[in-house]
């Protein structure tokens, strides 16, 4: 620690370095499950898997308490007011996955029933493809959603 | 003579029946002059005008089918003149019995009656088939849209309600003109 | 047009142009005629339910005892309605008084989809609605196709068939119990139960290629053969899962946390269950030995040597004792099926139905005209129409099929268990505490996608 910009007993950063860094390590995640993919999302934050690895093991059912929306599953017409109702409720800063197929573009359900494509109704970061995606595909969404954020491309 | 110490090891291996099948079938059919009774594959099936749904329901209960199974409704749109087709099944468990009920419905009069009162069960069926294909059930409690929303229009189940998919677009396609 | 038309017209239009209006959301979750059904005297309800509180009307003498009541809302979005289910309850203190399940908000219009998909493409489908037990669903479907083209399997599909579902409903039941525990409380149940899941969909992925809705069972058999080492895997699978399902019992039955908020809690008895068209587990909870697998058999169950458990009290213990049993059941059919699983084809050798194999069609103009023809075109079905009912974790699973001899189906409709199970469930929570509400859901199992399809 001898850099002369960092004289010892100090540690020196850049604000917005450590407000990224605060805001991935412990996201909070509102528990939005609608079907098949959320139960790869519950299987992935059970002990197999184990999403505590990234602090993210807290599934919030109150939208109030949450930064993350994991979109899991078909979003129909009727369910669509309430999720953006949801989304509205979560505090600033917020981020969205989406989750599979159905949540990305209806999947294969391109019909009356289904909204085709959350995006349509809540801005989107990060879309996960696979019906369903793995645990692990759901870990990678959600590194990558990290790594976005820590190198400030999506900011908020 | 070896042909009948066969069957009689059959009968005790397979659970009982109560023999012959037909006779509780032949018992409700019996009761109505405008039942027409038909097997399809293999299936015990009466088809029967919708006036009389609620009667033979009611007399199928007693006869001991005891759990309505399934209820709902076929759309033949220029397939067959009486367009939709009402389809309940029942089970009966003492019998180990099931029975087809098959009405067929047109379209310009889609009132049925209500079978909620015999089996509450139909509840959730009645108004599921109230909300895809619009029939209307004639006595039931509480007519209400289940699985569309409330000011959903139109019943989409039917043939002549369309998918309503959405042209899939990909985003450097060339556009057509 | 009404007004509250007129706004719900304008919002359609405002999500799909994706221009934001803040405000309007909240009027158009408003159920409307899909709320219970007032009162006659609850002229003054509605101010209750809208939290219009410290009205001193409410501490009147001669108020009607209706008045007393409170109607709360519980979900679509809720950690412990198993998905999107909602619920209007109507409360007087502490005590539900009536209740009804608002259902929909995952209406998928499968239904409709599955007209428009080729008889071989149907399953693919129909596997996306229970997805807890899909091959059940796949299960159902395929019997169904087969009765309306009149076709015999081989012996190995058969087993293959029934390996693979009753080790689904092991792998169901587990999920049952883990969610089951863990809204009442008992969280280490969520983690194990999913765990030892885990050890059961290692063997489907590896198997199907895919964790959950595989599209393996198909008319005319199943998609691919067991893998190579398949019996290492059951093996593998019989060793870990037993002794730690005993743990879990022990775990719970010993807990008397868990046994007081059980026991005699969301009872419903054998006559309401036939009533409200209640199967599964709920119906043998409740004292009926009624299981579609030794009533109307298929296939080849009636091979294998299972017993059917029977509650007496219907109450959530006994739900939860009738599914470890069934655990040790299934378990049992799992080992069966595996010591006598015979060689052969796992698909009929139909060539009408079925596919020829990869290597015949390099070989065999035929069998590329056959290839060919299944996978665009598809195969034809008879006239008719069909009903098979299986049982699937939840109860009776049905596919009603109307076939007019084309390559896709008339009319595609599934009885789905949950579905009707759901309508049980005023029947249970009717006077009772508030805070058995999630006790009583997970003890039903209800899986919305089942529900809704
Ligand atoms: S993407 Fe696939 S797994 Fe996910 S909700 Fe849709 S159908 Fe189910």
């Amino acid at each position: 620690m001898s850099h002369p910009a960092n004289p010892p007993g100090f540690l020196l950063a850049n604000l917005d370095k450590v407000r990224h860094w605060a805001q991935t390590r412990s996201m909070f995640t509102v528990t939005f499950g609608l079907a098949c993919c959320a139960i790869e999302m519950m299987a992935t934050g059970a002990g197999h898997y184990d999403l505590a690895r990234f602090g993210m093991e807290v599934f919030r059912a109150s939208p109030r308490q949450a930064d993350l929306m994991i979109v899991a599953g078909r979003v129909s017409q009727k369910m669509a007011p309430v999720l953006r109702q949801v989304y509205d409720q979560m505090p600033e800063p917020k981020w969205v996955i989406s989750m599979g197929a159905c949540a990305s573009t209806g999947g294969m359900f391109n019909n009356y029933a289904l909204v085709q494509g959350v995006d349509q109704i809540v801005p989107v970061d990060i879309y996960i493809p696979g019906c369903p995606p793995g645990p692990q595909s759901l870990m990678h969404g959600i590194l990558t959603l990290h790594d976005k954020i820590m190198s400030g491309e999506i900011a908020h | 003579m070896t042909d009948d110490q066969v069957v009689e090891v059959q009968e005790e291996e397979t659970p009982p029946r109560t023999l012959p099948d037909q006779a509780v079938l032949r018992a409700v059919a019996e009761q109505f002059d405008d039942i027409e009774w038909i097997l399809s594959s293999g299936q015990d099936v009466f088809i029967l005008p919708k006036d009389l749904v609620l009667d033979v329901v009611q007399a199928a209960k007693d006869a001991g089918f005891e759990l309505l199974a399934d209820l709902t409704v076929t759309d033949y749109f220029r397939g067959r003149s009486p367009r939709f087709e009402l389809v309940i099944n029942l089970l009966s468990m003492q019998h180990r019995l099931r029975l087809r009920l098959r009405a067929p419905v047109p379209v310009d009069d889609v009132q049925v009656p209500s079978v909620v009162g015999v089996y509450p069960g139909a509840n959730f069926y009645e108004r599921e088939a109230f909300d895809l294909f619009g029939l209307v059930f004639d006595g039931h409690p509480d007519l209400t849209r289940i699985l569309m929303p409330d000011e959903w229009e139109g019943h989409p189940l039917r043939k002549d309600f369309g998918m309503g998919s959405v042209p899939v677009q990909f985003k450097d396609s060339h556009q057509v003109q | 047009m009404t007004d509250q038309k007129r706004r719900d017209k304008r919002n359609v239009d405002v999500w799909l142009t994706g221009t934001e209006e803040p405000g309007w959301l909240v009027d158009s979750t408003d159920e409307g005629a899909q709320k219970m059904a007032a009162h006659e005297t609850a002229g003054r309800l509605l101010d209750q339910e809208g939290l219009v509180v410290g009205d001193d009307r409410v501490l009147d003498e001669d108020v009607a005892p209706e008045d007393e009541l409170m109607i709360i809302n519980m979900g679509p979005q809720h950690p412990s309605t198993h998905g999107v289910l909602r619920l209007n309850i109507e409360l007087e203190g502490e005590i539900i008084r009536r209740s009804k399940p608002i259902i929909g908000y995952l209406h998928t219009g499968m239904e409709k989809t599955g007209e428009e998909l080729t008889w071989l493409q149907g399953p693919t489908n129909v596997t996306r609605m229970d997805y807890l037990a899909p091959f059940h669903n796949e299960l159902a479907y395929s019997l169904a196709v087969e009765k309306l083209l009149g076709i015999d399997l081989p012996p190995r599909a058969l087993a293959i068939r029934i390996l693979m579902t009753e080790l689904n409903r092991v792998s169901s039941h587990l999920v049952a119990l883990a969610t089951n525990g863990m809204d009442i409380g008992a969280l280490s149940m969520m983690l194990y139960g999913f765990r030892d899941r885990e050890r059961i969909l290692a063997f489907f992925e590896k198997t199907t290629g895919l964790r959950m809705n595989h599209n393996y069972i198909r008319p005319g058999g199943v998609a691919a053969d067991l893998p190579p080492d398949w019996q290492d895997d059951i093996e593998f699978i019989l060793d870990k899962v037993p002794p730690r399902i005993l743990e879990y019992e022990d775990l719970l039955k010993a807990n008397p946390i868990w046994m007081g908020r059980t026991l005699d809690v969301g009872v419903i008895t054998l006559e309401e269950c036939l009533a409200y068209s209640v199967t599964g587990p709920t119906l043998r909870a409740a004292g009926s030995g009624w299981d579609l697998r030794k009533a109307f058999p298929y296939s080849g169950i009636e091979n294998y040597h299972f017993e059917v458990p029977v509650g007496e009290r219907g109450d959530v213990y006994d739900r939860y004792r009738v599914r470890v049993e069934e655990i040790w059941q299934s378990l049992s059919i799992v080992k069966q099926a595996a010591e006598s699983m015979p060689e052969g084809d796992y698909k009929t050798d139909d060539r009408k139905v079925a596919p020829p194999p990869r290597a015949r069609i390099d070989e065999s103009m035929e069998a590329l005209i056959h290839h060919f023809k299944i996978y665009t075109e598809g195969f034809q079905v008879p006239e008719g129409e069909v009903y098979v009912a299986i049982e699937s974790p939840r109860g009776e699973l049905g596919a009603y099929l109307v076939s007019d001899g084309g390559s896709r189906p008339l009319r595609m409709h599934m009885r789905t268990p949950s579905f009707a199970n759901l309508q049980g469930l005023p029947v249970m929570m009717a006077d009772s505490l508030i805070a058995d509400t999630v006790a009583t859901i997970a003890s039903l199992d209800p899986v919305l996608g089942d529900v809704d399809r």
